[in-house]
């Protein structure tokens, strides 16, 4: 357990990908199994077992501990885990202060049996509720901090570090030169400590047998079209275009495991399992195949806006009232499989016409094909993207991002290959805003002044002020970034720990124009209004502060997205 | 009428002065006779008339005010007894960095010790904690709460010697205080048989030479030159923790973040400085600690200088001892003290200066 701890502790410490996925493959290396297997488990959010409820662990924690040196210890530190797991009286103590100790307050029982991650999921997966805290206790005993940090993230169901399930299994298939994918194929129908897996991938023993029969690939993604200039390099006839529709991309996957029983998955981009939030999309994958398209929110056929959307992905519990209010669509852009058969290296227009085909086959109301969009020239395509509604999308022109672009004979190609595939989005908003605070990034930009948190005018008790309306770190080169963090560095009026203020006000501070797709309500900021995708798209060293825009600019296009069709019955949504 | 311990000492704007004997103990601001417990620049302040001090404390001011930081230096030996005015003081090893010492001030058998900073784990480059039994004990409490229990230093190394391990192709830099803690880092890698050279920023270099004339081995510690930073794949440098944020690091390749304080204990300590391997390694006694050396002094009653007063202040009160806050300002500034907002570590300017001139 203190191993997988460390572990943990350092992937939560660590920005760069490739360094996690070092430290994860460095761990499964060097640890047998099943623990490997159960770590993997938990990193996969694979386990199950009995939580502990915070109430709980206080309530040990002020058996042993002066209840107002706990409080003030917890105040400090903030975390309830990390403060039971700093403050918990362990074993843990150098040992050259044992020693001493032992001499002078008497510390000097044998070291207790440290238990490995493997025992406690084992013992949590069987033990009965009452016997939770006696466990906990004695676990919390023998544990260093560290380990007693992650017991307790993991037992209260917090196990956050920052490490998708994806990454976890990169590092594993990377143990025997597999790539994710390989892994991702042979996933499903295992369960922690996954022996035969690390087996397999070890050179030790055949594929599990336990084919997925619903597994998550990869998707395919696209690179951007900066300008129309881009496009001239391209050869009209040899693209088609689709919309590009302002929900979530996700597969939806059916196949029959060994018994013969139906698997439906919904998967999000990433390969993360969805199924559970979306019962009424799984229940529409009645198939064998696996389509790849958008996630919609659909109220009289008409797409919602994707601040409707987010109002379901919002919510934890999924209730029959949610799922009538918030009803989930799939919109089909491709077929990646079907009746057990692997599509991907298909040339696209022939899996499109396999899609169209396969769609009208299941003839299901959650699902349909996202329709292509006509064009013979660059401008017409141009036009179509300047109004969709003009072009067949009609109603939903305001859930249309832009216009996607697929090669012809492109193959299905995971990751983000140059070429085969762009996305040509529609213009983004441009708003002028003043820089109002800037916090050091992260990784290689952890000594870099990178995060801006942006303002503009509205009117306030005392005349115009600025109210900080977003935050965004990208849009810069390099050398910008490198610009504006010496203006920062040079126009600071406050700090905050890792936070600065700059100088601003109507004739003083910087004007950073920003582009973003869309506004949404919010109560998190003092605005009352969140961007969605912000950010900088030039730097307005030139421009005075006063002409920065107001917040009015903001208003009007909310205003304008929210002309949606309220949920049925009740009309009580709204975020 | 008995003598009573505010007799001895009581706090003035400059700090705890002892009126039987005429002098201040680490006072904040210049006065006419001072007695300095260790050299990180809250304590031992330049522009005293007369300064009685370890004779490291007084080479450790000389190396950082320059030869003229006071008007008269007198030089304390560990042990011995000297008589100051009506008061008799004595110097006794404080184990918080070289020279570093507690004082202790008797006067008709009453006994007041003002610890300074002190800690009780082991440290290569200084003298062990001496426990120095007294009437009245006045204690830090920088790490005062009971979360704060420092691990093992040997395996805090390790983990740094195991990310090198892992990262051969990146440089790590290590944030620590230039006097006292860089050197306890270079002397624990040392001991745990680390021998290639640990590179040092230029603004440690002063202090980690002196620290070598005082007969610390070190080993070798070239100073960073700035165009070789590129170079430095797989490196271990050291430097002031302002300089893990600043443009200095960025050159080195791919830098790994580390800071070696007891602040790193908390992960949001940790993070808000933008740490990526936290140390926890502190020259300051954590909370097992400062409740086993009041306990050990056998005091009836504590004051408590700076840090978290209140929970060793509310410990105190359960083991029946009579504790009070004094609140002292201007304390906490240098080594470990808790950092407010960026405060005097943080100010890249001030750190790039120091670059440029030390």
């Amino acid at each position: 357990m203190n191993d997988f701890a460390e572990l943990l502790d350092r992937l939560a410490y660590e920005p760069r990908r490739n360094a996690k996925l070092r430290l994860l493959q460095d761990y499964f290396a060097r640890t047998p199994d099943p623990e490997r297997g159960y770590a993997l488990g938990a990193m996969t959010d694979s386990l199950s077992f009995r939580e502990a409820k915070p109430a709980l662990i206080r309530a040990l924690v002020e058996a042993r501990i002066d209840p107002v040196l706990f409080r003030l210890s917890h105040n400090y530190v903030g975390d309830l885990a990390e403060t039971t797991a700093l403050i918990w009286p362990g074993a843990d103590a150098p040992p050259a202060e044992v020693e001493e100790r032992a001499a002078g307050i008497g510390h000097n029982n044998p070291p207790p049996h440290v238990p490995s991650l493997a025992e406690v999921v084992e013992t949590l997966g069987t033990i009965a509720k009452r016997d939770l805290p006696h466990h906990l206790a004695r676990w919390l005993d023998a544990l260093d901090e560290t380990g007693r940090w992650a017991l307790l993230k993991l037992v209260t169901g917090n196990l956050r570090v920052g490490v998708s399930a994806r990454l976890a299994k990169t590092a594993v298939g990377a143990l025997g030169g597999h790539d994710a994918d390989a892994v991702e194929q042979v996933w499903h129908g295992l369960s922690p400590p996954f022996a035969g897996l690390f087996a397999w991938v070890e050179g030790r023993a055949e594929r599990p047998e336990t084919l997925n029969p619903a597994p998550f690939r990869p998707p395919m993604l696209s690179h951007p079209i900066e300008e129309e200039a881009d496009l001239e390099k391209l050869e009209p006839e040899a693209f088609s275009a689709e919309w590009k529709w302002d929900g979530i991309r996700v597969q939806l996957v059916g196949g029959r495991d060994r018994e013969g029983a139906q698997v439906a998955r919904v998967y999000s981009r990433t390969g993360e399992d969805i199924t559970a939030a979306f019962p009424d999309l799984a229940e529409a994958v009645t198939f064998a195949g696996s389509l790849d398209g958008e996630l919609l929110i659909l109220r009289e056929d008409r797409v919602q806006s994707f601040n409707v959307l987010q109002q379901r992905l919002n919510r934890k519990a999924v209730t029959p009232k949610l799922l009538a209010e918030f009803p989930a669509h799939v919109r089909a852009y491709d077929l990646l499989a079907a009746d057990g058969e692997d599509l991907r290296e298909t040339p696209f227009a022939e899996r499109r016409a396999r899609l169209e085909a396969f769609v009208a086959g299941l003839d299901h109301a959650r699902i349909d094909v996202s329709p292509l969009v006509p064009f013979a020239s660059w401008a017409d395509l141009a036009a179509a993207r300047a109004d969709p509604a003009a072009v067949g999308a009609g109603l939903d022109a305001d859930a249309i991002e832009g216009v996607m672009l697929k090669r012809c004979s492109s193959l299905y190609l995971p990751g983000r290959p140059k070429g085969p595939w762009w996305k040509w989005k529609r213009e983004p908003h441009i708003v002028d805003t003043v820089m109002m605070y800037a916090q050091r990034g992260h990784g290689k930009r952890s000594s870099f002044y990178s995060d801006y948190t942006f303002g503009v005018w509205r009117a306030g008790p005392e005349g115009d002020e600025l109210v900080p309306v977003g935050k965004c770190y990208h849009g810069f080169t390099d050398a910008e970034l490198a610009k504006l963090d010496r203006y920062v560095r040079n126009h600071t009026t406050k700090r905050f720990g890792p936070v600065r203020e700059v100088e601003y006000g109507p004739d003083k501070g910087l004007v950073l124009e920003i582009a973003f797709e869309g506004v949404q309500r919010s109560t998190r900021h003092k605005s009352g209004v969140a961007m969605r995708f912000p950010r900088v798209s030039r730097i307005r060293w030139d421009k005075p502060p006063l002409e920065a825009d107001r917040i009015d600019v903001l208003e009007r296009i909310l205003a304008r997205g929210e002309r949606e069709i309220a949920p049925g019955r009740t009309g009580e949504e709204n975020g | 009428m008995p003598l009573r311990a505010s007799d001895l000492l009581t706090l003035t704007p400059a700090g705890l002065y002892c009126p039987l004997g005429g002098f201040h103990v680490d006072p904040t601001r210049p006065v006419e006779r001072a007695l300095i417990t260790h050299g990180h620049a809250d304590h031992a302040r330049a522009g005293h008339a007369h300064v009685l001090a370890t004779p490291e404390t007084l080479r450790i001011m000389a190396v950082r005010y320059g030869e003229d930081f006071c008007g008269h230096r007198q030089e304390a030996a560990l042990g011995e007894t000297i008589r100051i005015g009506a008061v008799s003081v004595r110097f006794a090893p404080a184990g918080h960095v070289l020279g570093s010492a507690q004082i202790a001030i008797e006067r008709q058998g009453v006994r007041v010790v003002v610890s300074g900073d002190y800690k009780r784990a082991a440290d290569p480059t200084c003298l062990p904690f001496e426990v120095v039994p007294c009437d009245v004990f006045i204690t830090e409490a920088t790490f005062g709460l009971p979360v704060f229990r420092h691990p093992d230093t040997r395996g805090e190394v390790r983990r740094l010697l195991e990310s090198v391990r892992l990262f051969p192709e990146r440089a790590h830099i290590v944030g620590a205080y230039a006097l006292g803690k860089a050197q306890r880092v270079m002397a624990l890698l040392r001991e745990e048989g680390f021998d290639r050279p640990i590179h040092l920023h230029g603004a440690m270099e002063k202090l980690t030479a002196l620290y070598k004339r005082e007969g610390v081995d070190l080993g070798e510690t070239p100073r960073v030159v700035a165009e070789e930073r590129k170079t430095l794949a797989g490196a271990v440098v050291l430097c002031p923790p302002s300089a893990i944020q600043d443009l200095w690091s960025r050159k080195f390749p791919d830098p790994v973040t580390c800071f070696a304080s007891g602040w790193m204990r908390v992960r949001a300590r940790a993070r808000q400085k933008g740490v990526e391997l936290p140390l926890v390694i502190s020259d300051h006694a954590d909370w097992p600690d400062l409740c086993r050396t009041i306990r050990e002094t056998g005091a009836g009653e504590v004051w408590v200088t700076h840090g978290q007063e209140d929970a060793l202040v509310h410990w105190c009160g359960t083991e029946g001892i009579r504790a009070k806050p004094l609140h002292l300002l201007g304390y906490g500034d240098d080594g470990e003290a808790e950092p407010h907002g960026e405060g005097p570590h943080g100010d890249e300017t001030a750190a790039a200066r120091s670059e440029e001139t030390a």
